[in-house]
């Protein structure tokens, strides 16, 4: 099977997945479209020779993120009834305001002659290596990365801080 | 081979379903899952030009990844917090559609 027919086809199951995700009623169905939308954009990831980042989309947004969805989706159930109406009722306004983003980044992107460009060429296990000491070589990465990985630190802290139950109230 | 602009408009047609789902979902919840997507959005595209673009020799080849290595964290971190909120405001609310969380209001 030729690489671009895979590739549309990837594409398409993670775009109607992603429309699934906006358009259901039910919130745990939307949380396990999104699962599936996030699969097909590891195996975009694959394709783009970056199976690093593949893997990592498995473990970080598949195995974590959207665990943590799922969680809140359960905890949070009862206030929503799946059967009302999920979305705003200016919805068309929302349609139109996507569609004329999607239109204005579209066709400037076709309009840009350097997007006809072929792959280079495909980078190898060499690459991983030197990714890995630019992340700690203080005249690349290594403070962005140290600051990022504070930041996390600050997030998870911050996010045990905001929602443990003082009060013993309901859980 | 693929050419590069497929992955560009791919990537902005999930970043616009995301958008979408932003503007018009009620419960939080969903808010925060068409983040993610358009998170999703913007790594496919800077990993897209990474590939691409990276045998330029005047680019770092590793540049695309250190980017995208701290998207990841930040929309670790984005989750986290998120959720959390949502999870604080369900206890002293009891609601996650956003229209009620009012509390701000003059």
């Amino acid at each position: 099977m030729p690489i671009q027919i895979f590739f549309l086809i990837v594409a398409a199951i993670t775009l109607i997945s992603a429309v699934m995700v906006v358009t259901v009623r039910r919130m745990m169905h939307a949380a396990l479209w999104l699962v599936l939308s996030l699969f097909g954009v590891a195996l975009i990831f694959a394709l783009l020779d970056a199976s690093f980042y593949a893997v990592i989309q498995l473990i970080v947004y598949i195995g974590a993120i959207a665990i943590l969805v799922i969680f809140a989706v359960m905890l949070t159930r009862r206030v929503m009834d799946d059967d009302a109406a999920q979305t705003n009722k200016n919805w068309w306004v929302a349609l139109i305001a996507v569609l004329v983003v999607f239109g204005g980044i579209a066709a400037t992107a076709l309009s840009w002659t350097r997007l006809q460009v072929g792959p280079g060429i495909p980078p190898g296990d060499s690459i991983l290596v030197d990714f890995g000491t630019a992340l700690i070589n203080p005249q690349k990465y290594a403070i962005p990365f140290e600051v990022s990985s504070v930041l996390l630190l600050a997030a998870v802290i911050g996010a045990i801080y905001v929602a443990v139950d003082r009060k013993g109230g309901k859980g | 081979m693929i050419p590069l602009y497929w992955y560009v408009l791919f990537a902005t047609a999930l970043f616009c379903i995301g958008l979408f789902g932003v503007l018009t979902r009620k419960n939080s919840v969903a808010i925060l899952m068409g983040i993610e997507l358009m998170l999703n959005a913007v790594n496919v595209n800077l990993l897209a030009f990474w590939r691409y673009l990276y045998a330029d020799p005047t680019v770092e080849p590793t540049r695309g990844l250190a980017f995208v290595a701290i998207v990841f964290v930040a929309a670790s971190a984005e989750a986290a917090v998120g959720l959390a909120l949502i999870i604080s405001a369900y206890r002293r609310r009891d609601t996650v559609v956003a229209e009620e969380l009012d509390l701000l209001k003059g």
